[in-house]
């Protein structure tokens, strides 16, 4: 190398190990002051706009960082400060509508939102009058989730058994790439094989509640392997080879060991399986019909409400007060899934192995 | 293009646990310095923190100086950016670019700073740092064929290459033999040999008897106690220090190795 | 584990044990077997139910726009309108919501201080929790009314590109609006799998790229990007996957329509599972077979997008 054919790369400015640098302080107090101008720009024109205040001063905040950056640090420091502007950007950008999302239904759903409207059905409730409830939507979502629950949970749970204790080789690589696959069937394909499936055993004109059920349990069994599988591979090999040591059949292993050291885990996923399907409504338009509007607690006879598909048969009829009732009901359904989610957390929280 | 370094009260921390604790040390321009000492004892930790590499693990901080000619790394206005630039490091497991091909990792430092270097630039300095790297022989007619096709010791000789290509004045090296062969690892020190010319080299090593062999001087760290920062126990001629070490704690180490 | 006796050399497995054993093993084998049977059954029942109305059916079932299949004889329906609308809001969703992806991965694994990733990375994932249909009711209620200004200012200054010429619809409820609430849908998707590669990607090749110098961005581009390249692609198909099938939000801010149309900006468009939600419950004659026979069309392009995605991250698992 004593044979230097290139110049070495900066070399007076690297030899000083610096090249100058903002102050650690330059970006807040350029975001703070950027956002600051902007909206005191557009209260003057009074154009404020949150969506337009946001992006001016996102662009502002971008152009005179990096204008000062390459100035001052050089191109390539310049660039590192965009593309980190940037990446917070898009984190920001996809807490949006997160943030929107929760906060119209809150602001929209809160005036109908009370113990009347969680209490009482639609049945004879015409769709322009001031009144009318959830309460027989609130009741098809758990009768249906239930029984989707019971279906999914046992084949689930004992595929995801099957393919962490048992299963190798063809079998097994063929029912994890399936299971794969069936994670991303449309739910409303889901919902049509239901009906296919109604009209070449039964007949056509099947809508109930079990038919319902059974779409979400197609949505909800590959949900359930994954997370289970994912439960039961954590729990420590050691574990099992300490019961194979004292003489325990396998099948006794897996019910008395493996499964009650992962029952926290399965339940979070099962929980947040539910959670996933209890929105669900393209299969149930189909399958549990959108019409019912009274109290039926009966699976297998009849129409079945529920909070989703009242939501969209609420807004399908388009009046104001079908609107406040979509909206109200929009609040319920979040409130339910966020409750789920809750639970789902505190039981990986509170139930989790405290050997790990 | 040798740089001296002078450390002088240098602490690393992981978070509250102290890993190494109030070293001081000159480490001459145009020579080899070896560290060694027994696992744990921190001497791979001082040595990322010679360049700042520390900083990439969270939590790890170091107080104290460290100064390359006269200049303290660690002050106020430098970018540690620009430290690595200046101070290179190799790493105990080969680590060429698996997506690029021998030519790209060669360049790929090197165009950081100067993304408008000629093709024949290029070239020359991908033949040059091949070259440096004892490694220009067996890769000429497959630039362009993945680095990660290579043996491990000349996915090695191709890290320095990659490393030198930046120009830096100080190599790091942190064990870089220990995942090679004993073919690998011969070529590995003859080149370190070579290029002490060229660069201030510091190297980590377990291999005592490469130390012995590829050294100017020799630095040993230890323990203080299990669980207590690792400390610099005595630095020296590396002649000297393996035939008559000051310390009796070296002096335990080294013909305990030799047996 | 389970018995208190003090250990003894194992006892020799009795009968009765062995039968325990096989019926557990019997019961979790079949339960595999059943998923499979379960989605070779969606496509078989689809198969049996489309085929009446498929084979009645006067038009070419692939090209055809009109739906002319709520009668008892002679029907005449196809896909091509719906196929269209169905692959372009999906594209248009996928083309939103990949780079903001991959940001926001970048973001919670290099970027955001380590105690809160895991806390931002939840808030992303709420975004999945949403259920769609109220995604659709925000569509309609608040997204395409502020998108209507959005929407002229767009045909204004870019009107020249054809994908934008106007004029823009006045309720906002085009096929853009959709795909912006698909895109955010699908973004939790993308960014977890993209955030798995890069958690991957072998600390050794970040520390190369930064002790030669690279800063941040530098070394993402070295050593994270190309690393992350296939996990990144097969999230962006498995989006896509669910943009495709996604029904609520498109069925709700989109009105029935039948047309071909590359300008976003109007309505006109739909999609398939947004087409097989509107007709259903008016459907007669031929009708509910030709929704099932549509429904067919779009099982087989997620199945396939959704195998290609699953190939692509499992060929850049191995490479890894």
């Amino acid at each position: 190398m004593s044979t230097t054919t290139t110049q070495p790369p900066e070399p007076e400015t690297r030899a000083q190990l610096s090249r100058g640098s903002l102050p650690r302080y330059f970006s807040p107090v350029l975001l703070a002051a950027s956002a600051a101008v902007v909206a005191g720009v557009l209260l003057a024109f009074s154009s404020f706009g949150v969506i337009l205040w946001a992006l001016l001063t996102a662009v502002a905040y971008l152009v005179i960082s990096v204008t000062a950056s390459v100035r001052v640090e050089g191109a390539r420091k310049a660039k590192d400060r965009f593309i980190t502007a940037i990446v917070y950007g898009c984190f920001l950008l996809a807490m949006a509508p997160l943030v929107s999302v929760l906060w119209t239904v809150v602001q929209n759903g809160m005036s109908r939102f009370d113990s009347y409207f969680l209490s009482v059905s639609m049945n004879g409730v015409l769709p322009s009058m001031d009144a009318g409830g959830v309460y027989h939507a609130i009741v098809g979502t758990l009768a249906i989730t239930g029984m989707a629950t019971l279906i999914s949970v046992p084949i689930g749970v004992l595929t995801a058994v099957y393919l962490v204790e048992y299963a190798e080789g063809r079998l097994k690589k063929v029912i994890t790439f399936f299971v794969d696959v069936m994670t991303g069937i449309p739910s409303i394909v889901a919902g049509l094989f239901v009906v296919a499936l109604w009209m070449v055993l039964l007949g056509p004109g099947h809508l109930n509640g079990a038919s319902g059920a059974l779409a979400l349990a197609v949505l909800m069994i590959p949900v359930v392997v994954r997370s289970s599988e994912e439960m039961l591979r954590l729990v420590p090999l050691e574990l099992r080879e300490a019961s194979y040591a004292l003489g325990v059949p396998k099948w006794r292993t897996i019910t008395k060991v493996v499964l009650p050291t992962s029952a926290s885990g399965l339940t979070t996923g099962i929980v947040l399986a539910i959670a996933r399907v209890i929105g669900e409504t393209a299969p149930l338009v189909l399958t549990a019909g959108s019409s019912a509007v009274s109290i039926n607690w009966n699976l297998f006879d009849g129409q079945m409400m529920n909070l989703p598909v009242f939501i969209y048969s609420q807004v399908r009829m388009g009046g104001a007060v079908n609107y406040e009732r979509a909206w109200a009901a929009a609040l319920t359904l979040i409130l339910v899934v966020m409750l789920l989610f809750f639970l789902a957390r505190m039981i990986g929280r509170f139930f989790a192995p405290k050997t790990r | 293009m040798a740089k001296r370094i002078d450390v002088s009260g240098l602490n690393v921390y992981y978070g509250d646990f102290k890993a190494v604790e109030d070293v001081s040390m000159t480490i001459e321009p145009r020579s080899v310095t070896a560290f060694i000492g027994s696992s744990g004892c921190g001497k791979s930790t001082y040595l990322r923190a010679l360049n700042r590499m520390h900083e990439v693990t969270p939590g790890a901080r170091a107080e104290g100086k460290v100064l390359l000619d006269d200049l303290d790394i660690y002050g106020p206005d430098v970018d540690p950016v620009m430290v690595r630039g200046e101070i290179g490091m190799v790493f105990q497991k080969a680590n060429p670019f698996p997506t690029m091909s021998i030519y790209d990792n060669v360049i790929a430092g090197a165009r950081l700073n100067n993304s408008r270097m000629s093709k024949s630039e290029a070239d020359d300095l991908v033949e040059e740092s091949l070259r440096g790297a004892n490694l220009w022989e067996e890769v000429k007619e497959r630039l362009n064929k993945p680095g990660a096709g290579l043996s491990g010791g000349q996915q090695q000789r191709l890290c320095i290459a990659r490393a030198t290509a930046v120009k830096p004045s100080v190599l790091l090296m942190d064990e870089p033999c220990s995942a090679l062969d004993p073919i690998s690892t011969l070529a590995i020190e003859d080149l370190i040999h070579n290029m002490k010319e060229d660069y201030t080299i510091v190297i980590v090593t377990h291999n005592m008897q490469q130390a012995a062999r590829v050294s100017d001087r020799t630095a040993f760290f230890n323990l203080s106690a299990p669980g207590k920062p690792g400390k610099l126990i005595e630095m020296g001629e590396t002649n000297q220090m393996f035939t008559r070490p000051d310390q009796k704690e070296t002096e335990n180490y080294i013909t305990g190795r030799f047996g | 584990m389970t018995t208190t006796d003090a250990p003894q050399a194992a006892p020799p497995p009795s009968g009765k044990r062995r039968i325990g054993d096989v019926v557990f093993a019997g019961l979790a084998r079949s339960s595999g077997i059943l998923i499979l049977l379960i989605l070779a059954g969606v496509a078989a029942f689809l198969i049996v139910q489309a085929w009446p109305s498929l084979s009645a059916n006067t038009q070419n079932f692939l090209t055809t726009r009109e739906w002319d299949a709520n009668v008892r004889e002679e029907p005449a329906f196809g896909v091509a309108a719906l196929a269209f609308g169905t692959v372009l809001a999906a594209l248009i969703a996928l083309v939103m919501a990949t780079p903001v992806a991959i940001g926001i991965a970048l973001f919670i694994v290099y970027y955001a201080p380590r105690r809160l990733a895991s806390l931002l990375g939840y808030l992303v994932d709420l975004l999945a929790a949403i259920p769609s249909v109220v995604y659709g009711l925000w569509g309609i209620g608040f997204l395409a009314p502020q998108l209507v200004p959005v929407f002229e200012g767009i045909s204004r200054y870019l009107g020249w590109i054809p994908l934008f010429a106007g004029p823009p619809s006045p309720s906002g409820r085009t096929i853009l609006t959709a795909s912006i609430a698909l895109a955010v849908m699908i973004l939790p998707i993308i960014t977890a799998m993209s955030r798995d590669v890069f958690h991957q990607v072998p600390q050794g090749h970040r520390e190369a790229a930064l002790a030669m110098g690279a800063t941040r961005w530098e070394m993402i581009r070295l050593a994270v990007l190309p690393f992350g390249k296939s996990g990144i692609v097969g999230g962006a198909m498995l989006g896509m996957g669910r943009a495709l099938g996604e029904t609520m939000a498109v069925a709700m801010i989109l009105s029935p329509s039948l047309m071909i149309s590359w300008n976003v900006l109007q309505s006109g468009n739909q999609t398939i599972a947004g087409h097989i939600a509107l007709q259903y419950p008016e459907a007669t004659g031929y009708g509910v077979s030709a929704l099932i026979a549509a429904g067919l069309v779009l099982f087989a392009i997620t199945l396939f997008v959704n195998m290609a995605a699953r190939y692509v991250v499992a060929r850049g698992n191995k490479e890894a």
